[in-house]
């Protein structure tokens, strides 16, 4: 019953187009996200942050602020005792939420605050007097491995190596010495990529209520409230059981909402003052001191033959991890030359740390900034050997069966198909005017599974609730209660599906790596099985015949051999009617670590025109072609590819981290660090490939994440089509390709 | 700070405030006054999440102070329904599957509903320019757009039956 292979079977309301369930909360302002939750006497939290980019903190004296009247807390980290008990990565957390003996990015807290009134809190914020001793500092991925660059983490530091370089992640198979003497051409090429933010429009907002009986509640904007209540916890010492944490509606996450940033100060503050505290962040803390994604920079090198196989490909890529480490090197050495079959290829994921805030996931974390480098050097490689680029990323495209380089045999994948589909497609054959350029590349991202555990309750009137762990970030709601329907043959409409908070259900990790559907629609899948045995069972004792005669189809309960013939169906209303004297309340239950996540792929065409007086490059067309496994929901789906690839475009052409000389960030706010508007882009066009993957029951792959990846890439190769210029830094803003147009001229 | 006393008209009602001298109108209308449908995203006029319109034009909440709303009538999202009757605009967002997290939606129903007062039949580049001063980080757009079209189409409809 608990079998997850694809089985092939026919949907009636999988792939339907329904009204999502949260559409009318969210058109009408219902819908209450992080800040918009109060409690009785609550206090307003503020932080107070560092202005230095590295330095020593000699001393915090915070006695005219406790002593003015509206502070009910201060705190720092004397007040936040080392509790992680020799676990490096949540020693780091505690650091990260308030620095200890040295601050260590711009921005990175001091001290936090809790008054009555937001006037108050700030008051007393600038009441707080710090005494800083500045230390040297480096933001650059590429300085920060100089000899003689400062050691932003001496407690990282070992024998052997440099003190900034935390690891190497080292994957790929074959000999890539003997790779490239068989090559025929060999394209080198190094390039570099800026620190972006994954700027969702919600920051970070919490509202903690902690007792003096060691209780305590948090209503947060988060992509995983299990991960936070861990956490919070075990920062805080206080009994995982005893945090019941409340997922609010959620402004945008993109991974940035997968660690705690403010939140365990939040709880400490409230545990002192004993009243609950609310904290928001402004936006010019989300960008200095939540978790952008990574900075990098890299040297790529492929050799093919003159039939244009490629027979060698290394890369190495320095990932910016921030001030402390993490494992986004070893992602990107993990995606860099997935989409191909390269005989001989090794790639290498190097973490550095930086002054700079603590990198957190974005969407296909580390992967787009490979693919850049990848992608960009495929096309040069095109453009050597004669040869149209998509035909040679066909060639030497990854298939079933292929060793992919960082382990496993591909099963059944899609990135052949959405290169095929690519080739095909109209917008291929679309005519260019002057200055104008088209461009493709590829993109892959894992996807997981992981821990899920979801419930699902029969009502009375047959309506049933449907409960899972997982966050919705992105339209889930409709998709699970779309996959409960279809198994349990009832409508849509008669599902609600909500998100329950940590004292609801079992351990759920968070909505990351595109999992959401997958997991907790497998989840579901088997939670409603269980439920139609019991169902079966309440049927048979209603008709007072062996459960083994029972049947379920559509909707109802069958009761199956001639001697039942006398016997009308019975649908889910009729046996949900009747259950108290049945045996009780009718429910199914599923817990599971799910495995066998599909590996997702996407192939995407850019057409851009560049200004060769302003450099502005305007994207004119886009199209993207993504495996989905199964599209649950096909509108959000499209939505998925659509925003990924939206925020690809920002990060290829405007959005950036500029730090200054002083270390600290200069444009910390959304008018200079520029996403996306819509006058920028123009509308975006899907295609949905499906391709089943095997290890789930309706075939399902993440989505949401793998059309990140080849905007920076297609859009590199379109720009160099319209200009003939190739760039080797993104963002490729106006003032870099004025800049490469003048070199290339000069 | 002494407060100053503010009356108003929001989504028809009649409203009365005293507010500090230097509050925004938006933490005004969430914390004052409960209408957290007026979404804070920047504090600085750069993402429109607060649109709201002050007397039918379109402003970012946060720019404009609580005690500017004197004697004005201001709209929020709040006020678009009439009653059960959803206005074109929310119709078409939810049909649309114009909104993924749903933070932007309330200030893009709020532009999108000053957009259409002015002009009921506007292109597309109309709409992107009417909406550049909001922030979607979901959808990439293309679907408010259609949204928008498709409210714009209901209203045109709804305009020649009552002719």
């Amino acid at each position: 019953m608990n079998d997850p292979k694809y089985t092939g079977q026919e949907f009636k309301v999988v792939g339907t187009r329904v009204k999502r369930p949260d559409g009318l909360d969210k058109v009408t302002g219902r819908a209450r996200y992080g800040a918009d939750m109060s409690a009785p006497g609550q206090l307003v939290g503020l932080m107070l942050r560092s202005p230095h980019a590295h330095a020593r903190i000699k001393k915090i004296d915070a006695s005219k602020a406790e002593k003015l009247a509206g502070v009910k807390a201060v705190i720092t980290s004397a007040d936040l005792p080392d509790l992680t008990g020799g676990n490096s990565g949540l020693y780091d957390t505690l650091e990260n939420c308030m620095a200890r003996d040295r601050a260590l990015y711009d921005g990175h807290a001091v001290a936090g605050v809790a008054a009555i009134d937001r006037t108050t809190a700030k008051k007393a914020l600038k009441l707080i007097k710090v005494t800083y001793e500045k230390l040297p500092h480096v933001t650059d991925v590429d300085e920060a491995l100089n000899d003689d660059a400062p050691i932003v983490q001496p407690r990282y530091a070992q024998d052997g190596r440099h003190g900034n370089l935390i690891n190497k992640g080292e994957f790929g198979h074959g000999d890539i010495d003997k790779g490239f003497a068989e090559a025929d051409v060999i394209v080198e090429r190094s390039y570099k990529t800026g620190q972006t933010h994954q700027g969702y429009i919600e920051p970070h907002a919490c509202l903690a209520s902690v007792s003096p009986d060691g209780t305590g509640e948090l209503w947060v904007t988060t992509q995983g409230h299990f991960a936070y209540r861990n956490n919070c916890a075990q920062l805080l010492g206080m009994d995982i059981a005893k945090l019941k944490v409340t997922s609010s509606e959620i402004g945008g996450g993109f991974g940035g909402k997968t660690h705690v940033w403010m939140e365990p100060i939040a709880l400490a503050l409230s545990r002192k003052a004993n009243r609950p505290v609310k904290m928001v962040m402004s936006r010019e803390e989300v960008f200095k001191a939540s978790g952008p994604t990574c900075s990098t920079s890299m040297d790529i090198k492929i050799g093919a033959k003159k039939d244009g196989t490629i027979v060698a490909a290394r890369a190495e890529c320095r990932y910016m991890n921030g001030a402390f480490p993490g494992m986004w090197g070893t992602l990107g050495g993990m995606t860099a030359f997935a989409c191909y079959n390269i005989a001989n290829n090794k790639a290498i994921g190097v973490n550095v740390l930086c002054n700079r805030p603590k990198v957190a996931a974005y969407r296909a974390p580390s992967a787009p900034m490979m693919a850049f480098g990848v992608e960009s050097t495929i096309d040069q490689l095109a453009k050597e050997l004669g040869t149209d680029p998509v035909e040679l990323r066909l060639k030497n495209v990854a298939k079933e069966g292929t060793l992919a380089p960082y382990g496993p045999v591909w099963g059944p994948i899609g990135i052949e198909p959405t290169l095929e589909a690519v080739r095909d497609h109209p917008h291929m054959r679309a005519k260019l005017g002057k200055n104008q350029g088209r461009g493709v590349a590829c993109g892959f991202w894992f996807n997981i599974g992981g821990q899920t555990c979801s419930d699902l309750n029969i009502g009375p009137d047959g309506t049933v609730n449907l409960t899972v762990g997982t966050i919705d970030v992105g339209g889930a709601r409709a998709s699970l209660a779309l996959i409960a329907a279809e198994e349990l043959g009832i409508a849509y409409e008669d599902v609600r599906t909500n998100i329950g908070d940590t004292s609801s259900l079992g351990h759920n990790d968070t909505t990351e790596g595109s999992r959401g559907t997958f997991s907790s629609g497998m989840a579901t899948i088997f939670a409603a099985r269980k439920a139609i045995d019991v169902l079966k069972e309440r049927a048979a004792k209603m008709w007072q015949i062996p459960v083994e005669a029972v049947t379920w189809e559509d909707g109802s309960a069958h009761a199956v051999g001639n001697e039942h013939d006398n016997l009308s169906p019975l649908t889910l209303k009729d046996i949900a009617k009747k259950a108290g004297n049945t045996g009780g309340p009718i429910a199914g239950h599923h817990e599971a670590t799910a495995d066998g996540a599909g590996v997702s792929f996407a192939s995407h065409i850019v057409d851009v025109e560049v200004d060769p007086e302003t450099g502005k490059t305007t994207i004119l067309r886009y199209t993207v072609v993504q495996d989905a496994g199964k599209a649950i929901h096909p509108d959000y789906v499209e939505g998925q590819f659509q925003g990924a690839a939206a925020q690809g475009i920002g990060w290829a052409l405007n959005e950036e981290y500029i730090y200054g000389e002083d270390g600290r960030l200069q444009n910390g706010a959304f008018l200079d660090y520029r996403m996306p508007v819509c006058s920028d882009l123009p509308s975006i066009d899907t295609k949905i490939l499906e391709i089943p993957n095997p290890s789930h029951p309706y075939g399902i792959r993440g989505v949401g994440e793998t059309s990140i990846v080849p905007p920076l890439g297609a859009i590199g190769n379109a720009v160099s089509n319209a200009v003939g210029v190739r760039m080797y830094e993104v963002p490729m803003s106006p003032p870099r390709i004025l800049k490469a147009l003048d070199d290339a001229s000069a | 700070m002494a407060g100053v006393h503010v009356t108003t008209t929001i989504n028809n009602d009649p409203v009365e405030y005293v507010c500090p001298a230097d509050e925004s109108l938006l933490d005004v209308l969430r914390d004052n006054l409960g209408l957290t449908g007026v979404k804070e995203g920047c504090g600085t006029g750069d993402c429109g999440a607060c649109s709201v319109t002050l007397d039918g034009q379109l402003v970012c909440a946060c720019l404009v102070l609580g005690a500017e709303a004197e004697g004005r009538t201001i709209t929020t999202v709040e006020g678009m329904a009439d009653g059960e009757k959803l206005h074109p605009l929310q119709e078409q967002f939810i049909n649309n599957a114009a909104l993924q997290c749903g933070i932007c939606t309330p200030g893009f129903l709020i532009a999108a509903k000053a957009l259409l007062d002015e002009n009921l039949s506007p292109t597309e580049t109309e709409i992107r320019y009417a909406l550049a001063g909001n922030l979607c980080r979901c959808t990439g757009y293309d679907k408010i757009v259609k949204a928008v079209q498709a409210a714009a189409k209901d209203l045109r409809k709804q305009n020649k039956k009552k002719k």
